[in-house]
């Protein structure tokens, strides 16, 4: 496949995670602060973003098995994740901590694991998502093309 | 001879005689002398008396008739010639002075007779004017009393205490034996005794209201004399022989508030009265003056005005706490309504979510699996329900939408986009599936269609799409033709709206949208209800229409927020449709982003090179990014991760300072009073700008309490980034976002 090719499967892979709601418009901010003196940027920041969500949702399930729920505590962790989500635009995983912190207020341990199932889900599949996007970006420059993220 | 006084007992008889004429002219001119002097006396005495010389000249003609009479003494005897002449000087002189004086009387005595009449004429009128005098002090009093009355009567708003008062002044007044109120009743049929003054609590006697004594007082506006024997004159048992006095009768208007017309005082054009009957004491022998009659015919209307003044302020009385309850009423309906909005608000809020949530997790994975090693039966099926999810879920959402729509609390999202882009953008959405229905789409924009305009590019997209997507749904042949022009200023053919005039301004247009399709068309009496909620026309149940009924539905309310109006044309089944809206849009510049809430700055810097900046934020994710964004405008960005740290590190040199007070527990508001007490000059201290992940009012408020120059929504875009800075640093603060 050549680099043309692979340009445009990108572009369109991107527009679909944006069209399914899984990306929202603070990823395109981020793709645009990636320059020359900055050209792992977004890459750097979903990295850290993997490892403070998967550390979050850990400690989220730690929370919630307890035999009493501090939901302070949860609602703290649940508080950072949305944090994290938002600014890097995935969109369906802020989602889901919002109606996790609406759970959290009603003190629902019930709604407060079903929550937890749904932005684990979440996470996973823009995870998967994500990785995808940047191996056919790999590839792309493997291939010798520029970076599509930057455009 | 001489005579003397010695009396002697025999005289001769001529002697006598002669003796008796000598006393008597004695005699006789003594009374000539006395009289003027007497006259004289009494006229000093009196200080008038016209007629002083007549006086003189009576006087002499008196005391020359006396002399005469004296003089005739010596003319009894011999006498000497002197006496003779002196004697008939005399004589002389008085047959002048007398006939003078005869002359005089002529004149005189019809002037004393007149004097006489004139006497008896001011007699008459002294008596007149003493009748008058009574009568004009009788009816100063009168006019006291009625003031008197009139003012205790007016003094109150009662109408009780008006009427009773009434009959209680009327009756000192007039001293009378009884005074009694009759009203008419509810049915107007009868008059029932209501108030009397001696009877301290009158039974309810009632009388039939066409007796012909009613009658007569009532149609007169005059007090009037009854009989004390008619039935509303009689209130006591008559026992014993006494004689009852005089009865007179009024009738009292009763004035209704119906009855002040502006044009005319009332003219009494619904008579309702009420009866006031006053009874003179028995066996006093009094009749009912003039006077008295006036005034109780004064009083009875006086007492009219005061009632009439009593109703109404009953009246507004009554209106007035009737609108009180009906307020507490509506308050209620309206705490309940909106108690159920909100449980409602509520209800749909979960329900969105928790429809949703299962939604999109069908939808991710179905699409997670579309992307897998599928056979081409499995590759249908999953497509098939990813269709399907979709369709579900735009049906969740228009729902929502819809509900939103009709709260009133959906608000237009105003941007400048691409006008051109949206209707080829519509089009190119549509292009598939006509094609496969081998429809064609024709789109006609005209040439004087501004390239951008300022509004809702999403919802009029929406709208657009659900129109032209009917038309396509709706066509099995033929051709779809959308035409986008400008709307003129002239009424609208649709008759049901009559007043809609597209009236476009300097910043505003009206977008006109035609779609045509030769489908199968709409009876021409179910146009009405298409715009209704879910109603689908029966007869086109494709098996291709699915859809909720409620787009259309929800294109009008979208058109009515951009202030426009929507219809639908058909002649008939067969026979196509036409739909046709205008919407008001804001004629846009090149330029982007018109957001009239922040004033524009004179220039917005691209860049901030070495502006030192000082960031605050416990999520290593959010630090990074807007550490990045940051450093990608050029500023020299410090990162701590707590507020200890930011404390120690904040100095006079850095310019700006963002802090994160979402999280909580976070002490931002702590750190920023902290940092304003270490660097307590306004100049050298950075401005504080807060970033937050929610922006509801209370947070504001805090921020800007505690010396925060801003508040900012996380997550920041790079543009806004940059304005912010540009503010910062022209104007040192944030202008309300």
């Amino acid at each position: 496949m050549d680099v043309d090719q692979m340009q445009r499967r990108f572009a369109d892979y991107t527009a679909s995670l944006f069209r399914e709601g899984f990306l929202d418009d603070q990823f395109t901010q981020l793709q645009q602060l990636q320059d020359e003196s900055n050209p792992d940027f977004v890459v750097e920041v979903v990295s850290l973003f993997f490892e403070d969500s998967e550390r979050l949702l850990n400690d989220l399930g730690k929370a919630l098995d307890q035999q009493i729920v501090d939901f302070k505590k949860v609602d703290a962790h649940v508080h950072q994740l949305k944090g994290s989500s938002s600014s890097i635009g995935a969109q369906r995983v802020k989602n889901a901590c919002i109606a996790f912190r609406n759970f959290c207020e009603m003190q629902n341990t019930e709604g407060c694991l079903r929550c937890l199932q749904q932005v684990k889900q979440e996470y996973f599949l823009v995870k998967n998502k994500l990785e995808s996007l940047f191996r056919l970006e790999q590839q792309i420059l493997a291939a010798g093309g520029s970076n599509p993220m930057m455009e | 001879m001489e005579s003397c006084n010695c009396i002697e007992p025999q005289w001769p008889a001529d002697e006598l005689l002669m003796k008796y004429q000598y006393i008597s002219d004695f005699f006789i001119a003594l009374a000539y002398f006395s009289i003027p002097l007497e006259l004289i006396y009494f006229v000093k005495k009196s200080s008038v008396f016209p007629y002083r010389w007549v006086l003189v000249q009576f006087g002499a003609f008196i005391v020359l008739c006396g002399a005469t009479h004296l003089i005739n003494l010596w003319t009894f005897n011999t006498h000497s010639r002197t006496v003779a002449v002196v004697m008939t000087t005399a004589k002389a002189l008085t047959a002048v002075v007398s006939c003078a004086t005869a002359l005089m009387l002529v004149h005189i005595i019809p002037d004393l007779l007149s004097v006489k009449t004139r006497e008896l004429f001011l007699k008459n009128k002294a008596a007149e004017l003493d009748r008058e005098m009574g009568l004009i002090r009788t009816q100063e009093e009168t006019g006291r009393h009625v003031r008197m009355l009139t003012h205790e009567i007016r003094s109150t708003l009662d109408r009780h205490t008006i009427l009773k008062t009434t009959l209680v002044e009327l009756g000192r007044t007039l001293a009378l034996e009884e005074c009694a109120l009759w009203m008419p009743t509810r049915t107007g049929l009868e008059l029932q005794l209501s108030y009397t003054l001696r009877h301290q609590n009158p039974v309810g006697f009632t009388v039939p209201i066409h007796l012909p004594v009613i009658n007569q007082v009532f149609s007169s506006n005059r007090a009037v004399k009854i009989s004390p024997n008619s039935p509303v004159a009689r209130l006591r048992p008559t026992a014993g022989k006494y004689m009852p006095g005089e009865v007179v009768a009024v009738r009292v208007p009763l004035l209704h508030l119906s009855n002040f017309q502006i044009n005319d005082w009332p003219e009494l054009s619904t008579k309702r009265y009420a009866l006031m009957v006053l009874m003179l004491p028995s066996d006093s022998a009094r009749q009912w003056h003039v006077h008295e009659l006036e005034l109780v015919e004064v009083v009875a209307d006086q007492v009219a005005v005061a009632l009439s003044h009593a109703a109404i302020l009953e009246e507004s009385m009554r209106a007035r706490d009737l609108l009180m309850d009906q307020n507490v009423a509506l308050d209620l309906a309206r705490r309940e309504a909106e108690t159920a909005i909100h449980a409602r608000n509520d209800f749909l809020a979960v329900m969105n979510h928790e429809m949703r949530t299962p939604m999109h997790a069908i939808i991710a994975l179905s699409s997670l699996l579309q992307e897998t090693e599928l056979t081409p039966e499995q590759r249908l099926m999953v497509e098939t329900i990813l269709k399907s999810s979709n369709l579900l879920a735009t049906l969740i959402n228009d729902v929502l939408d819809l509900s939103r729509l009709e709260d009133g609390s959906l608000e237009l999202d105003l941007a400048t986009f691409n006008l051109h882009a949206v209707f080829r953008e519509v089009v190119q959405l549509v292009k598939p599936i006509a094609s496969v229905k081998k429809l064609s789409v024709t789109l006609v924009m005209a040439s004087d269609l501004p390239e951008y305009a300022i509004g809702d590019e999403k919802r009029l997209m929406q709208t657009i799409l659900n129109i032209v997507g009917n038309a396509v749904k709706f066509s099995k042949e033929g051709s779809i033709s959308v035409a986008a022009c400008i709307a003129k200023t002239e009424p609208l053919l649709d008759a049901r709206a009559p007043d809609f005039f597209p009236v476009p301004s300097e910043s505003h247009f009206y977008l006109r949208v035609q779609v045509k399709d030769s489908g199968s068309g709409v009876n021409p009496q179910d146009i009405p209800k298409l715009f209704n909620k879910f109603a689908q026309n029966q007869s086109l149940a494709n098996r291709n229409s699915g859809g909720t009924g409620l787009g259309l539905a929800i294109c009008k309310r979208f058109v009515n927020l951009m202030e426009g109006h929507i219809w639908i044309e058909s002649e008939g089944f067969g026979k196509g449709c036409t739909a046709s809206f205008i919407v008001k849009l804001g004629i846009g510049g090149r330029s982007s982003e018109p957001d009239h809430r922040v004033v524009p700055l004179n220039r917005v810097q691209s860049n901030f090179p070495g502006l030192k900046i000082l960031l605050m934020d416990d999520n290593g994710v959010s630090r990074m990014v807007t550490k990045g964004l940051l450093m990608h405008l050029g500023c020299d960005v410090t990162i701590t991760s707590s507020a200890d740290e930011c404390l120690r590190v904040v100095s006079p040199e850095y310019k700006v300072v963002f802090m994160d007070v979402g999280s909580p527990g976070t002490s931002g508001y702590e750190v920023t009073r902290r940092i304003h007490e270490r660097i307590p000059k306004r100049h050298e201290r950075p401005l504080i700008i807060a970033l937050t992940g929610n922006t509801d009012k209370a947070t504001k408020d805090n921020c800007l309490r505690v010396g925060m120059k801003g508040v900012l929504l996380k997550p920041v875009s790079l543009e806004k980034m940059r304005s912010v800075l540009s503010e910062l640093l022209e104007r040192g603060s944030l202008r309300e976002s």
